[in-house]
């Protein structure tokens, strides 16, 4: 048996990883793994909440983020296609087109 | 120390080396493969969690869908590693920084606070199983499963439409 606040500071820690991985890299698919890597910490949290309060809810709506994530990665994936085509780069430092 | 924590430590030191592994893996494959392992090790702790049915959800659609489809995307865009030119060295530090002052909140909150709280373990089979996962979703929450569809269809219709050459 493990206490709980072992899955949530493990969860925490694969977030904060995940947080600064979208803050110090450069190319566009890694900050994506970096996006996932932040669902995936919360999704843990979310079954270690429902283990602890024996709800089914929670598995439910980690359900729910994969579908979400799916959708979202298929989409910014296509995203990023596009931007390479006519950038012909991913680095988003480069994507300053808009830049007041 | 048990057996259960041994394994729960382990387990979470090749969790968070591979998260760091994707964190500062110079080429975008092997950042990909680091995801992969990172996931699986979260399907693992799902399985410990009573969530048999999310961890083969997890394995299959995380780790099986969504990273081929990633590793797919890097293949098509070229493998070459991203050159690091005008490094933008304040963001990096500022972004450090405030990771580690989070994870010294996270640190503090664990020795500080306690690091008791509810024992989780084995709950019986029937939990989170996919009989029980199913009645629930199609009694309780079958309203956003079918919403949930729609925006599959939105997101499929997307990026067929973006990635379309004409």
């Amino acid at each position: 048996m493990i206490p709980i606040s072992y899955y949530i500071t493990l969860s925490a820690i694969l977030f904060t990883i995940g947080a600064v991985c979208v803050l110090i890299r450069r190319n566009a698919i890694i900050i994506f793994m970096g996006i996932e890597l932040m669902l995936n910490a919360a999704n843990l949290a979310f079954v270690a909440f429902a283990n602890q309060h024996q709800v089914l809810s929670g598995q439910i709506f980690v359900f729910f983020i994969m579908t979400v994530a799916a959708a979202e990665v298929a989409v910014g994936l296509a995203l990023i296609v596009t931007i390479f085509r006519t950038k012909h780069s991913i680095d988003v430092d480069q994507l300053s087109s808009l830049k007041g | 120390m048990t057996a259960n924590l041994i394994f729960f430590l382990i387990l979470a030191l090749v969790s968070i080396g591979a998260a760091l592994g994707l964190l500062f893996s110079r080429n975008a494959v092997y950042a990909a493969l680091f995801l992969v392992l990172n996931f699986i090790t979260v399907a693992i702790y799902y399985l410990l969690l009573n969530a048999p049915f999310l961890a083969m959800a997890q394995v299959t659609v995380y780790a099986g869908a969504i990273m081929v489809l990633f590793l797919f995307v890097i293949m098509l865009l070229g493998t070459k590693k991203l050159k690091t030119r005008g490094e933008n060295l304040w963001q990096r530090r500022l972004a450090i920084g405030l990771g580690v002052v989070l994870l010294g909140e996270i640190a503090s909150l664990f020795f500080i606070q306690g690091r008791g709280g509810a024992l989780l373990g084995d709950i019986g089979t029937k939990f989170g199983g996919p009989e029980a996962i199913g009645l629930e979703l199609f009694n309780q929450y079958l309203l956003p499963f079918e919403i949930t569809s729609i925006l599959l269809l939105v997101g499929m219709i997307g990026a067929i439409v973006l990635t379309k050459e004409d």
